[in-house]
């Protein structure tokens, strides 16, 4: 497996290593989140003509998706504007490491430091997802309690306990990050295993502590790691790399699989089964009752969810996992092979994502153009571009990206079932291991195919 | 180890490319008048399903019946728009196979971006194209297409 170390350039490296460059960024993302919300309040109520509705779900949506975790994995997280004011009033600077700032630093509670309040979270939102991608000012008051949200760990807790423990997108950005072909590791651990003070961790002069509560001498998956680029900055032997390496490195690495991130696999597959089905079939049943929060239909339709992601989807596969092993007599226990082969559904739940979103965001794309104009819907015309008419784009090849993703997503999924079947071939025949996970991911990817391109 | 590779290729991606480079028959069938009611309302059409044979002439006539709502055809890229209570018409020919998503072009309400429908023409041969892949790309998985 090759890597090569972006580091080892010059302009690169001092980019990374400044702080500056970073803090425009969140700054930038702080500002237009600020609007997100400020237009989500006092805008227009039409959420296709309001900057905090098409900002955050077209615009933001878009590159997350399509270019943020498929290329840099948690890089969004690096210039996040959510937890950004919370981590300034925590370290008592903006640009400087830790002074003596506000926070209370008490520990993250031991039984949850793990995904669960992040799987539930997104299944939370996910419930009342139509409303708020619809609603201005239920987008508003989303981005703002997840805003409060992200103050008040940080004035409680050590470090960015809302990122690591709490963020809703955090946990599935993480999840997906595995996938990306670039990665922050250190260069010799030996170097590490030397160092008394761990700087990385405990922060220095240069830098603060792992604000992701990670000690970079141990990473060997990208989950956790927030791309914040500190351990960069307080290494005093420059022994942190930031790698280019093969896509997916992460899900061939054994160690440290997880029931709370096996579920996480598959919360987000079936979150994308189903907001394929709400959001971009023909059913108008289904999509009111998804919208009328409240009502018994909606009961019925956040009821049906929940048991989907949680209850029907995991089953299946844990009965597609019994099923390999008694065909292949393993002996392995049902629940470390559930949580090993859901690994290898990160691909595939990655492909359904973005597919997903090709649709989504290529037919109403075109409503960023107004909203730059005329961000709250007021009337304005600041750049000329407020009466530009929706026009969807790319419809004639959309549904052929799709299933080029679609196909590549299964193929890669597949190959990892067997990677992932090959670890333990002293102990059972790898074929009839993988036979029905590789039927369960293919039955998914046909079930998409259905939504989206059939 | 590189005979093994060429074998892999060569057993997954020659059909593929099969399935892929494949002409699709065109409709054998005489092309004929087709006049289809749609009615939008509440974030959807009614019927939300089309389905025509391809070379088909088309007259969709739109019925919106609470707000303006829109239609857009993906694809065809052709729309039309109907104020509540009256009746727009929209005519083409369904040269193009496969399934056409089609959407609501005027903002209508809080569930105007997933008011959709499909119109389906012909065979969707992107679809059974993809079914076919699938099932290559699953069996690749299964057999190794890498060590």
């Amino acid at each position: 497996m090759t890597r090569r170390d972006l580091t080892h350039f010059r302009l690169i490296k001092t980019v990374l290593h400044r702080r500056g460059p970073q803090f425009a960024l969140t700054a930038l993302a702080l500002g237009g989140f600020v609007l997100a919300i400020v237009s989500g309040l006092a805008g227009t109520p039409v959420g296709s003509r309001n900057f905090g509705i098409v900002a955050v779900w077209i615009a933001w949506w878009a590159v997350l998706m399509l270019v943020a975790v498929p290329l840099f994995g948690r890089g969004w997280c690096s210039i996040c504007p959510i937890p950004a004011p919370g981590d300034w009033l925590q370290r008592g600077a903006l640009l400087q490491p830790a002074t003596r700032g506000l926070g209370l630093g008490r520990r993250w509670p031991r039984a949850t430091r793990n995904m669960w309040l992040q799987n539930a979270a997104f299944a939370v939102l996910a419930l009342f997802s139509v409303v708020i991608l619809t609603q201005p000012i239920v987008t508003a008051v989303v981005l703002l309690a997840l805003l409060f949200l992200a103050v008040g760990a940080s004035l409680i807790f050590e470090r960015r306990a809302f990122c690591r423990y709490l963020c809703p997108v955090g946990g599935f950005v993480g999840l997906y990050s595995q996938l990306a072909p670039v990665e922050l590791r250190v260069k010799d651990r030996a170097v590490c295993a030397a160092d008394r003070q761990k700087s990385c961790y405990t922060g220095n002069a240069a830098g603060c502590g792992c604000p992701w509560l990670v000690y970079p001498g141990a990473l060997e998956k990208n989950t956790y790691c927030g791309l914040c680029l500190e351990c960069l900055r307080t290494c005093p032997h420059d022994n942190i790399a930031v790698n280019w390496r093969s896509v997916g490195a992460d899900l061939l690495q054994p160690r440290g699989r997880r029931l709370d991130e096996a579920f996480k696999a598959l919360i987000m597959l079936g979150s994308a089964i189903v907001y394929a089905a709400v959001m971009l079939g023909p059913w108008g049943t289904l999509k009111s009752a998804a919208y009328n929060i409240g009502s018994g239909t909606w009961l019925i339709y956040a009821l049906g969810f929940l048991a989907f992601v949680f209850v029907v989807l995991p089953g299946a596969f844990l009965f597609t996992v019994h099923a390999g092993r008694k065909l292949a007599r393993s002996a392995v226990p049902l629940r470390r092979a559930f949580v090993h082969f859901a690994y290898a559904l990160i691909p595939l739940g990655l492909a359904a994502w973005v597919a997903f979103t090709l649709s989504f965001v290529f037919a109403n794309l075109s409503y960023v153009w107004p909203v730059l104009s005329d961000p709250m819907g007021w009337g304005w015309d600041l750049v000329g571009t407020a009466g530009d008419s929706w026009t969807p784009y790319l419809t004639q090849v959309v549904p052929a990206l799709q299933t080029g993703v679609l196909l590549g997503g299964l193929l890669w999924s597949g190959v990892t079932v067997r990677r992932i079947a090959l670890e333990g071939r002293s102990q059972h025949p790898v074929f009839p291991l993988t036979l029905p996970v590789m039927a369960f991911c293919l039955v998914i990817t046909l079930g998409l195919l259905g939504l989206l391109v059939g | 180890m590189q005979t093994s590779v060429i074998g892999r290729i060569a057993l997954f991606g020659l059909p593929a490319l099969v399935v892929l480079l494949a002409p699709t028959p065109s409709g054998s069938a005489e092309p004929s008048e087709r006049i289809i009611r749609i009615e939008a309302s509440s974030f959807a059409y009614k019927p939300a399903l089309i389905a025509v044979a391809q070379g088909d002439h088309i007259t969709i006539e739109l019925v919106a019946t609470d707000v303006v709502h829109g239609l857009h055809v993906d694809g065809y890229d052709l729309s039309v728009t109907a104020d509540p209570g009256q009746t727009q018409r929209l005519t083409f020919v369904a040269d193009r196979q496969g399934t056409f998503r089609i959407r609501c072009s005027v903002p209508c309400g809080p569930l105007h971006p997933f008011m959709i429908g499909k119109l389906k023409v012909g065979t969707n041969w992107l679809l059974w194209r993809a079914v076919a892949l699938a099932l290559l790309a699953a069996m690749a998985g299964v057999v190794g297409f890498r060590q």
